[in-house]
């Protein structure tokens, strides 16, 4: 199965002892110029490199002053050193968030502080050598930018945006990554991250109202640029795709259904993943995002919901207004923008959803926190919405539901190890070892309480899942959509002409 | 990266999927599923034929539930599902199937 080992699966996360160098190898694929070029990078590193680097940090240091304080502030107490999912499975010292931060810090102070400049032993200050930058490249696509080692941070320092201005460093040098930025290049040339043309979507979407129509006999509709209806769904081009997630998007439509709105998706915004985060770029993350503004507008909606995307909804929640708007031309009695479990929750509390939930009785489930929806975001009205919220949906259809432990849920829930830009394949080894907190949490839940299955609301957690689980022993279909268990349990309302109606049956009787 | 077939040299990009889609052939699917020991079965090429001609019609492959349908009207309902896809194509029937038919890796969160 792989070149390496597979990390042992243990009660529940121990510190390992410090392996040195352990990860140095793993680098992903660089960036062609076909990918560098349009996002407004240099195509290859270029040679006055140093310089040119250099000066970007002190323009982002100078931008973002959190990155200036984060940068100043460490007082390497430590707290962060074991919080990390990718120190925990590979144990290397350059994966504890302390030393991660550092090795951009170590430049910083080199060239941006008094004792750097003049004293840089004394500091930990360093030239910006080959060797650094080489570091860079491997350390900082060894961070999912999951932020769980700020949340231990007395000082509240987010490696996350250290690691992003550390890849927008290294991109406007040309030294960029290529699967977040071929994956940008498509959006903009196609609208989505998997370069799916708006005929395959149409085409696509036709396939499932089929497939839903002969499971339950009922019309669900998976509407496509219909100019004029009340919601557009921005949701990650994953749902058309793959699966579990297609089993989401299902689910959706038929939410959307029950509750008697008209809805569409856009061939031209037609993904909610924003990876100009990842990358640590406003720029391509505003081009990005304008493109739901675009497709908002022309379609004539009035509210926008999205889909089940982790990052996507930090970009939504946190972003979306200032990079994309302001959203006056939407329905103000209405949260701008919506999550769809915000959506889903607000129909069972008002009592206009009906489930069946035996139909999810051949599960039991746990539910992942994706970490952007966790720690960078909200949902509903009170505080720690984003963690009742989904939790409430389950158990709304599901009869069975057991949470693990609380080292791993809510605010303290391990990423999946697949986020912030590293789920691509030239990257196995730190997803996989990355993901061993999360297997360790979830093999205590399925060995305490006989949990059988793991939902998620996020597309990178449901993919990296499929990917990762069978190295350890489970199955790659023990992840699933939340949004599939609404799908599977919702009892849907039957139109005149579709076949079950009771008004047919009296009168063929 | 490059892969030799019939002592022709084809372009690769870093993970053996073809560079250029039009120096497909049926023997470049036989060298590729060789070097990662598969043996293709009338079974894999149904999948893969499948896969070129929905290719050839929009420009990516398709989605799996696009794919095991279509799967599923040709060699019966019991193979129309991503199990058994995965058991033909076991390193997924996206990445893998997509390799030996000549086409691009699907790229995005799947």
């Amino acid at each position: 199965m792989a070149e390496f080992d597979i990390p042992e699966l243990k009660e529940y996360p121990i510190v390992p002892h410090i392996k040195p160098g352990a990860m140095e190898h793993s680098k992903p694929f660089v960036a062609k110029p076909e990918f560098q070029e349009p996002l407004g990078y240099p195509g290859e590193l270029v040679d006055n490199w140093q310089q040119v680097a250099i000066e970007k940090l002190g323009e982002l240091k100078g931008k973002y002053r959190s990155l200036q304080v984060f940068l100043d502030a460490c007082v390497k107490c430590g707290a962060c050193t074991d919080k990390c999912h990718y120190y925990l499975g590979t144990a290397d010292p350059k994966n504890m968030p302390v030393a991660r931060q550092d090795l951009l810090r170590k430049v910083y102070r080199r060239y941006y502080t008094f004792a750097g400049k003049y004293f840089p032993k004394l500091v930990g200050a360093v030239d910006l050598t080959r060797e650094v930058l080489d570091d860079w490249y491997a350390y900082y696509h060894q961070c999912s930018q999951c932020r769980r080692c700020s949340v231990y941070c007395p000082y509240g320092i987010d490696t996350a945006e250290i690691s992003m201005a550390a890849r927008e460093i290294m991109d406007s040098i040309g030294l960029g990554q290529k699967y977040c930025n071929e994956i940008i290049g498509k959006v903009f040339k196609i609208g989505n991250n998997l370069g799916l043309p708006e005929p395959a979507l149409a085409d696509t979407l036709e396939g499932l109202e089929e497939e839903v129509y002969e499971d339950t006999g009922v019309k669900v509709r998976y509407p496509l640029d219909e100019e004029g209806a009340e919601i557009l769904l921005v949701t990650p081009s994953a749902d058309f795709f793959a699966e579990p997630h297609v089993d989401g998007l299902i689910g959706y439509g038929k939410v959307f259904h029950e509750a008697g709105v008209s809805w569409t998706l856009s061939s031209y915004a037609s993904e909610a993943a924003n990876f100009g985060m990842f990358i640590g770029s406003y720029e391509n993350m505003r081009r990005v995002a304008l493109r739901i503004r675009e497709a908002a507008i022309k379609l004539g909606v009035k509210r926008i919901v999205f889909g089940e995307c982790g990052h996507a909804w930090r970009v939504a929640y946190s972003f979306l207004n200032t990079l994309a708007g302001p959203f006056d031309f939407l329905d103000p009695n209405y949260p701008v923008p919506q999550h769809i479990c915000e959506f889903t929750y607000d129909l069972i509390q008002q009592g206009r959803l009906k489930f069946d939930k035996s139909e999810n009785d051949h599960m039991v489930l746990t539910f992942h926190d994706s970490c952007n929806v966790a720690r960078a975001s909200r949902m509903g009205n009170f505080p720690g919405g984003q963690f009742v919220i989904p939790r409430e949906i389950i158990k709304a259809t599901c009869n069975h539901f057991y949470d693990m432990d609380d080292w791993g849920i809510k605010e303290a829930t391990f990423c999946c190890g697949g986020g912030g830009g590293l789920l691509t394949d030239d990257l196995m080894e730190i997803r996989i070892k990355g993901a061993l907190p999360r297997m360790e949490a979830l093999k205590d839940v399925v060995e305490n309480y006989g949990v059988t299955h793991m939902a998620a609301i996020c597309a990178i957690c449901k993919s990296q899942f499929t990917k990762v689980l069978p190295y350890y022993g489970f199955t790659m279909d023990q992840i699933v959509s939340v949004h599939q268990l609404v799908s599977n349990a919702i009892i849907l309302t039957r139109g005149k002409d579709e076949p079950g109606d009771e008004a047919d049956t009296a009168e063929a009787a | 990266m490059a892969l030799e077939v019939n002592g022709k040299v084809i372009e690769t990009d870093e993970e053996g999927y073809l560079a250029n889609i039009n120096d497909w052939t049926p023997e470049v699917a036989e060298a590729m599923a060789k070097a990662d020991g598969v043996d293709l079965t009338e079974n894999h090429w149904e999948v893969i034929n499948f896969l070129r001609e929905y290719y050839d019609e929009y420009q990516i492959a398709p989605a799996v539930r696009v794919l095991t349908k279509a799967i599923g009207k040709k060699l019966g309902k019991e193979k129309g599902n991503s199990k058994y896809l995965y058991e033909l194509f076991p390193y997924g029937p996206a990445k893998q199937a997509c390799k030996y038919a000549g086409l691009p890796k699907p790229t995005g969160c799947v």
